[in-house]
Formats: structure tokens, C-alpha cells, sequence
């Protein structure tokens, strides 16, 4: 179990390491001269020069890149090249609206996605079971910007129940926030819910077809009772292991979502940096999310330890 | 009392006072297809009763079709009473009741029968509880160390603790026997329980079946394809083939003095002192069709050495005497020796 | 394998064989991405409006005989442009999974094929590479060189080769214990042969259902980026575009985001059931697995 736990913090900074690796050369590497890029072609050299000289654009890749990570890890990130406003706050700022988006968009997915799939497994060979399946699938085809237009349509344009777009922090005002919250939110979750709902379908299905159900039931536990207490949390390890890779589809998904509700979070700062030519900004906004998505994988994999016995035991 | 009545004549014989399984006209289905046909046999308090034939026959369907765990797709029509119970009433609520309290099994793959993600002192327990045979989980966790004590575990309590993969197919196949017999069942069904184990573990279970059925007088159906196994375990036998019960009587009766041509067939192929001209092992021609497409009339005529244009309609039961008897126009008389040439 | 579970693989012969065959899904799929093709392809030398005249005098007409899905803001006809808008997502689609199989099916063979340690080294790589999804690269890309439908295609072509690389991987390893393999290794066979005479037909189902589903993945991100704009620039209508443009006229024309949306769905829908539909007809036991 030791010896798991090593590895896999291993692959967890090794995958760090290369990916901030990754990052670094496609921003700060390849453009050729950040400040150049920053600043457009139609700058002066010596505007040019003046921010190289300020930002320490001419001192070795080496030194640039150490500077970078040891300003990641401290989170003093520096002030960005356009607004010159200090980095870290920003991000951290944004960074709490996002999360309220992806984690409330996330329960609101795995709200759907278990009884629903459950459902679809159990009646698979009725009637009931391929309707929500043929709607599961119709769900899987809505991105979720097309989701939020949709929602915005209805529920704010036609019906008027819920404000159209806008953020307020739940400390200003926790009704407007949650009014807010709830459209962006099921934009995200009721398509994520879709596609979660497909694994658990099959994670059920699976987990039905499993001898020790059949075992559960020889000792007189009727069918429901068997899958909830032999089943479900068999079925969960594919479902634990989807939902981690669906983050990074959820993070990515919450910044477009952000743009449609006009949500100052990361991605609408990402965007903003894009539209300003940021540079330094948009790589340490990218490294935030990839972190995030690969500090939740490794936290999985710590969850896959705690689920199932059989990795606990050591080398498998 | 006839035993496999593949004629219609079950209302002759009343059931038997201390039977404790009375299966009659039992048939298994997948939509059109019968793999499991008129099946009948009686089983007594504390009796222990092979049920033999190769992979195919329906052995496994039969025990499925009495805990009432067939695959969705497959239907039971017939009776079997247990006790009170109508073991095919397909009333979920009873036979939940029934299952693991009056009638148990252990099932031939020990390595995934057991649930991965839970510790097996609680599966054992789970088994006392369903059944309120203890009403708390610490007397039911006492209760399983004590079960897994009897199976022979060393030290039951840290094993109670453990995992099902922390264990080898023979020991996981004991925690299932200790599972089966939790709540003394009144019949224990054990599905080839040993063939997927080393040969010097099977003996040991084995053993602990016999006793664990001995101390309960729980009445034992054990299914196998392997007469040797039937020999030391049962004190009758069910041959099946095809879908039906081609043959039953006393052990001993049925394996000195084979009445079927198949049965006779068996048991000269687990017979490795019997060898043909060239040397070779005994076998019987041809092999099993697959489920549900056996030919009509005579399930076995297109393998049979003996068989005739009579073979083409169903061959009657011909009872020999209490619980023995055979389906064959043409029952071996016992001057012949070698089967397959 | 349990004797119980042999017999019901005899009795299950017969469906599957009924199974293996022409399957709702397929059809529909099929007919879906069919209808697609044309409607992209006839685009080239046929639309009813010229989707990109701005017409002052029919802004924002309803959907009539003249204007069948009616017209935007700048009076140009809707229908056109979405005619005009499945090239770009067939386009980057075709592109973007020819990338995703041309990478990702010899990787996932050589992960299969390799030492453990090269198998394992591959899937970490993988994971790495599920930290980036396609929207992200994209942005990225765009922030670098500006947006560009070769920026999209590149992205989503990228961002898609886990995919086939931890499918193929997975075939490949399942192949490899085959006896035929085993035989052909035995036999001094040159890796290499192996791989393409046994390997790869062998995934090759595997790859075909992996291209269609990672087909609408593609138009998904297509839609997605050029609704941000960082996919093909102005003035070539896109779908996802329309959607962005859309947005300030919600409470008057609803049906601008309606059409380009429903365009999006259907044509997602439509590859991820010719998917299904596909792996049900090359695998008819894993039928009620998808």
C-alpha cells in the first residue's frame, strides 16, 4: 500500500513536471518574443525592449522557467504585462467563482446520472429503460453552451424566473447568488449528468451480470437489496474513475459557460488574457486548470485505495 | 415412488412424508427452446444425491431454476416444494424467505462468488441477518467467526477481518460453505463446488460438506460432471443428459450395473484402465449438441450405440424400484463390457 | 468460466445472431451523417441564399417560403449558413480524427505490443495528455497565432489521440494472448509483421467506431471553439458562430439559436448513434453494453 501511495505522488509530480514542461515552452518558448506578441507588431522596439527588461524576457529559458514554477508554488505569480495588476489574487479570485460552478454543475450531474443510470440498467430490456436511454443520448449531443442558451431562452426570456446571466458573490447577496447559480449550473450538470449517466448504465449493468449479486441473493436478499448493498459500490469504481476524467471536460466546459453567462471566472479571465494578448497571464491560468484536473485525478486514485480493498494490499 | 417421470404418471405416487425436495415436471425454457425438460425427483431429510452429467446437460439450470436465480431470460415451469413452499411460484417476497434460509447453494466459481469490496465476516453475517437468525450485528459477527471456525478457517476472527482476494480458491470456497450453512438449511445445493480447485483441496471440501450436512440433517443435491466425486459424496444419483434425467438408483446400483447407454458410456470414460484396441481412452462418439437442440424422441440417439427406429419416440420411465429406474428402449444387460467399440 | 455460464452461452447463440445485422442505431446514424454529407457537399455548388449577403431590407425575418429558417441581423439567410456551417464541422472533423487515428492507433499497438514499462510509460503519457482537453490546447494555440480552423483541427485532432491510444492499447493487449499470436511469436515472426497482420485488423473495429464517436467530439469543440471565437474566422458561416451571435438577440429571435443549436445536436447525435450502432454490428455480444 506504501509502495502505491509512492508511486502514483510520483507519476503525480512527474506528470506536474512535464506538463508545466509543456506549458512553458508553448507559451513563453515558441511565440519567439512574448513582449513582441504582447505588445503587437506595430510597437516600438524600444517599447518592446523596456518590458523585455522588465519582465526578465532576456535572462536564460532556465532561469526564466525556475522563476516561473518557484512563482506558482509561492503563488506569487507577479503582475500581468497588460493591466499590471498583481496575478495571484486574480486568479484565486476567479478561481472560487469557477469552483462554485464546476462543483455544483458536478453534484448536479451525479444527481442525475445515478438513479437515472441505475434505472436504465435495471429495465434495460423495457421500454422505460431505452426511452432514457434515447434521451441520455440526446443529452450527450447538447454541449453545454447550446444547454445554457437553451436555458436562458426558457427560463429567463419566456418564463422570466431566473436572471438571464451575472454574478454575485454569495457573501454580497446568497439569494442573488443562488438565482444566479442555478442556469449556468444545469447548463453544466444536465449535459455532464447525460454523459455520466451512460457509465453508470454500463458500470450497473456490469456489476448486475457479477457473481457475488447472484451470491447476495442466494442468501435471500431480494434484487434491489442486493445491488444496493453488493452492486453500487462495485459499480462505483468505473463511475469514480469517469467522473475524474470528466473534470477536466467540466472546468474546460465551465469556461465557455462563463463566457454565455457573462461570469467573471477563470475562463472569462482566460478569454479576457486571450483578447489582450496576455501572455504571462494565460500561462498561469492554463497551469491552474491542468493542476486542478491532475490533483483531483491523484486524489482518485488516493479515493480508489479507500474503495477498493484489493489495491490496498500492496503490489497487486 | 417414481423418481423421474418422464411419462406423465406423478399423481400415483403422493410425496413421500419426509421429503424434503419434491420436484416434479420440472422444465426450463429460454423462449422456445426447452434446455431443461419434465424433470422429477424427490429428495429426503438428510439425504445426500448426485446429480451427474457433462456441461450442457441442464445439471446447473436445474439448481438455478430451485434457488429461483435463473437469468432473466430464462423461465421455470413445473413444481418444486420445499416444505411449504413452491419453489417456482416466482412470488419474489416468499422465496427471498426461503433462499439461504431453507434452501442454500454453493456455486462452482468461488473466485468471483464472493463480493470483492466487502470483509467476509460481514458476507458470513449477512446471512444470519437477513434471516434474523441473530438480530444484532455483534452476535452475527460472533456467529460468522464461529461458521468460519467450523469450515475449518485458522483463526476465524482476523479472517473475519479480511478480504475475499486476501484468500485461495479453496478457502473462499469454504467461506461460501459457511455462508450456505449459516442458517441450517434444510436442503444444501452445491454446484460443482470443487472443480475449479486443486485436486488436494477437493477432498478436503468435500469432506467438510459431508460433515456440514451430517450435523444439520440438511438434505445435499451436489452436482458434478465426476462419478469418482459422486462415489465418495452421495448415496444416490441423477444422470441427466439432454435436458432430462436419463437415469437414478443408489449409487452403488447405478454405477456397478448402468441401465442407460449413457450412463454406461460415463462411466467407462472416467474408467482409465479401460482402453480400446489401439490404446486409446474410452469415449462416447460424437459430442454434447448445443443446449436445446438435442434430437427428439431419445435425447441420446445420436450418440447411441444401441440406437433404433424406437429410439425416435420418447423412451418410458422403467422403474426398478424406489427411486431407481431409467428412460431406454434398450437398457444395458449386463454381459456386455466396453461401450465404444 | 462456470458450467452455468457455458450453457447460456449456447442458448445465446441465437441472438446474437439476430443481433448482428442492420440496428435502429446504424440506421438512424447512418441516415444522420449521410443527410450531413450531402447537405455539406451540395453547400459547395448549391445553397438557396448567398449565406454571406448582408441584405439591410430582410433583417431579421421569420422562416418563409423565401427564407426557410427566416434570417439574422444583417438579413442573411439562416438556412444557408448552416448549410454552409456542416463543411467546417465535417472539415475539422475529418481532419482533426485523421490526426487523433494516424498518432493514436500506433501508439496504443506499440503500448500493447511493447514491455510493460513501455505500456505504462504510454497510458501516463495518456493521462497527461486528458489535462488538456481540446478547448484548452486551442486557447493556447489562438493565444500564440490567432485563431484559424487549422488552430481547431490541430487542437481537437491532438486532444483526441488518448482516446485511440488507451482504446487500442486495450485491443491490442487482448489480441496479444490470443493463440494465433502466441503461434506467430513462436514462429519467429518479426514484431512488426505481427502488428499489421494481426494487431491491427484485429483493432481495426475498434478503430472504426472510436473514428465515428470521435467524430462528435470534434463538432462538439468545432462548435464550442468557434463559438468563442478561435475557430475559422469570419465570414464563413460556422455553427457555433451563429450561436455567439445569436445571444444579444435572444429575446427577440430565439430561432437564431435554436437552428444552429439543433444543427449541432443532430449532427452529434447522428455520429454517436452510428457509433453505437457500428460497435453492435462488428461486436453483437456487447449489445447491451454501450
Amino acid at each position: 500500500m506504501l509502495l502505491r501511495l509512492l508511486r502514483r505522488t510520483a507519476v503525480f509530480l512527474a506528470s506536474l513536471f512535464v506538463s508545466s514542461i509543456a506549458v512553458f515552452t508553448f507559451m513563453a518558448v515558441l511565440p519567439g518574443d512574448p513582449a513582441r506578441v504582447t505588445l503587437g507588431v506595430n510597437a516600438s522596439d524600444s517599447a518592446v525592449q523596456q518590458l523585455r527588461d522588465e519582465f526578465g524576457l532576456d535572462r536564460p529559458l532556465v532561469s526564466q522557467y525556475a522563476s516561473w514554477v518557484h512563482g506558482l508554488v509561492t503563488f506569487r505569480l507577479g503582475d500581468s504585462y497588460v493591466s499590471n495588476a498583481a496575478i495571484g489574487p486574480q486568479i484565486a479570485d476567479r478561481f472560487q467563482v469557477t469552483l462554485w460552478l464546476v462543483v455544483t454543475g458536478m453534484v448536479i450531474a451525479v444527481l442525475i446520472a445515478v438513479p437515472v443510470g441505475t434505472v436504465m440498467a435495471i429495465r434495460h430490456r423495457r421500454l422505460s429503460g431505452v426511452l432514457l436511454s434515447g434521451l441520455s443520448q440526446v443529452g450527450v449531443a447538447v454541449p453545454a453552451f447550446l444547454a445554457g442558451i437553451l436555458l436562458i431562452t426558457v427560463f429567463a426570456v419566456r418564463l422570466r424566473w431566473l436572471p438571464a446571466n451575472g454574478w454575485t458573490p454569495p457573501v454580497v447577496d446568497p439569494g442573488m447568488f443562488l438565482k444566479q447559480l442555478v442556469l449556468p449550473a444545469f447548463s453544466l450538470g444536465i449535459v455532464q449528468g447525460a454523459v455520466l449517466t451512460r457509465y453508470v448504465r454500463s458500470a450497473v449493468l456490469d456489476v448486475l451480470r457479477e457473481d457475488y449479486l447472484r451470491t447476495a441473493r442466494a442468501k435471500g436478499l431480494r434484487p434491489g437489496q442486493a445491488l444496493v448493498r453488493h452492486g453500487l459500490r462495485n459499480a462505483a469504481i468505473p463511475v469514480v474513475t469517469m467522473l475524474a476524467l470528466q473534470l477536466a471536460t467540466l472546468l474546460i466546459g465551465a469556461v465557455v459557460v462563463e463566457r454565455v453567462f457573462v461570469i467573471p471566472g477563470l475562463g472569462s479571465l482566460l478569454l479576457d488574457s486571450v483578447a489582450n494578448r496576455d501572455l504571462i497571464m494565460i500561462q498561469d491560468v492554463v497551469m491552474v486548470l491542468v493542476v486542478a484536473v491532475l490533483l483531483v485525478n491523484f486524489l482518485v486514485d488516493l479515493l480508489y485505495i479507500a474503495i477498493d480493498p484489493r489495491l490496498r494490499a500492496g503490489a497487486s | 415412488m417414481s423418481t423421474a417421470n418422464v411419462t406423465a404418471s406423478t399423481s400415483e405416487h403422493p410425496p413421500d412424508r419426509s421429503a424434503v425436495l419434491a420436484v416434479r415436471d420440472l422444465s426450463v425454457a429460454a423462449g422456445q427452446r426447452r434446455l431443461v425438460e419434465e424433470v422429477g425427483f424427490t429428495i429426503h431429510a438428510g439425504e445426500r444425491v448426485g446429480l451427474i452429467g457433462e456441461s450442457g446437460s441442464g445439471k446447473s439450470l436445474t439448481a438455478l431454476s430451485l434457488m429461483g436465480l435463473l437469468p432473466g431470460e430464462l423461465t421455470a415451469t413445473g413444481s418444486a416444494r420445499l416444505g411449504d413452499h413452491d419453489l417456482l411460484s416466482g412470488d419474489e417476497a416468499a422465496l427471498s424467505q426461503v433462499r439461504g434460509k431453507d434452501i442454500a447453494m454453493v456455486f462452482q466459481e468461488p473466485m468471483t462468488a464472493l463480493n470483492p469490496t466487502m470483509r467476509v465476516g460481514h458476507q458470513v453475517a449477512e446471512a444470519l441477518l437477513i434471516h434474523r437468525a441473530r438480530t444484532d450485528r455483534r452476535s452475527a459477527h460472533a456467529g460468522a467467526v464461529e461458521l468460519l471456525a467450523q469450515v475449518g478457517l485458522p483463526d476465524p476472527a482476523v479472517v473475519a477481518h479480511a478480504y475475499p482476494h486476501q484468500f485461495s480458491g479453496g478457502q473462499r470456497q469454504r467461506i461460501m460453505l459457511a455462508i450456505a450453512l449459516a442458517n441450517d438449511p434444510a436442503l444444501l445445493i452445491c454446484d460443482e463446488p470443487t472443480t475449479a480447485l486443486d485436486v488436494t483441496v477437493q477432498a478436503m471440501i468435500l469432506d467438510l460438506v459431508v460433515r456440514g450436512v451430517e450435523q444439520r440433517n440438511s438434505a445435499l443435491l451436489f452436482i458434478t460432471h465426476d462419478l469418482a466425486v459422486v462415489a465418495t459424496v452421495c448415496e444416490r444419483v441423477l444422470v441427466m443428459y439432454g435436458g432430462r434425467i436419463v437415469e437414478s438408483g443408489p449409487v452403488l446400483e447405478v454405477f456397478t450395473r448402468p441401465r442407460h447407454p449413457y450412463t454406461q458410456g460415463l462411466i467407462a470414460t472416467s474408467d482409465l484402465a479401460v482402453v480400446d484396441a489401439r490404446g486409446r481412452l474410452a469415449t462416447i462418439r460424437g459430442s454434447v449438441p448445443p443446449a436445446g437442440e438435442f434430437p427428439a424422441g431419445c435425447v441420446f440417439r445420436n450418440r447411441c450405440d444401441h440406437a433404433t427406429q424406437a429410439c425416435a419416440d420418447r423412451p418410458p420411465w422403467t422403474e426398478l424400484g424406489d427411486e431407481t429406474g431409467y428412460a431406454c428402449f434398450h437398457p444395458v444387460t449386463h454381459s456386455r463390457r466396453g461401450f465404444d467399440d | 468460466m462456470t458450467v452455468h455460464s457455458v450453457e447460456l452461452a449456447d442458448t445465446a447463440v441465437g441472438p446474437a445472431r439476430r443481433a448482428r445485422g442492420w440496428n435502429a442505431s446504424l440506421v438512424v446514424g447512418g441516415l444522420i451523417v449521410g443527410l450531413l454529407i450531402v447537405m455539406a457537399l451540395l453547400s459547395f455548388v448549391w445553397t438557396p441564399h448567398d449565406p454571406t449577403l448582408v441584405n439591410a431590407a430582410a433583417r431579421l425575418q421569420q422562416p418563409s417560403a423565401e427564407y426557410w429558417f427566416g434570417t439574422d441581423k444583417f438579413g442573411r439567410d439562416v438556412f444557408s449558413q448552416i448549410m454552409v456551417g456542416s463543411q467546417t464541422a465535417l472539415f475539422v472533423g475529418i481532419v482533426a480524427v485523421g490526426v487523433a487515428a494516424l498518432v493514436g492507433v500506433p501508439l496504443g499497438i506499440v503500448g500493447g505490443m511493447g514491455s510493460r514499462w513501455v505500456g505504462e510509460t504510454l497510458m501516463r503519457f495518456n493521462d497527461l495528455l486528458l489535462a488538456f482537453p481540446a478547448l484548452l490546447l486551442a486557447i493556447m494555440f489562438a493565444a500564440v497565432y490567432g485563431g484559424s480552423t487549422l488552430v481547431a483541427m490541430v487542437a481537437i485532432g491532438i486532444a483526441s489521440i488518448p482516446n485511440f491510444a488507451r482504446l487500442v492499447r486495450s485491443g491490442t493487449l487482448q489480441v496479444m494472448r490470443t493463440e494465433y499470436v502466441l503461434a506467430a511469436r513462436a514462429a519467429g515472426r518479426h514484431p512488426f509483421g505481427i502488428g499489421l497482420r494481426h494487431v491491427l485488423p484485429n483493432v481495426s473495429g475498434l478503430v472504426i467506431v472510436q473514428m465515428s464517436v470521435g467524430f462528435a467530439i470534434a463538432v462538439l469543440a468545432e462548435a464550442a471553439l468557434s463559438f468563442l471565437g478561435f475557430g475559422t474566422p469570419p465570414p464563413t458561416p460556422t455553427w457555433g458562430r451563429m450561436l455567439q451571435a445569436s445571444q444579444e438577440l435572444l429575446w427577440e429571435a430565439p430561432r437564431l439559436a435554436v437552428f444552429p443549436g439543433v444543427a449541432i445536436a443532430v449532427a452529434v447525435l447522428g455520429f454517436n448513434m452510428l457509433g453505437d450502432g457500428l460497435r453492435d454490428y462488428l461486436d453483437p455480444k456487447l449489445e447491451d453494453r454501450r
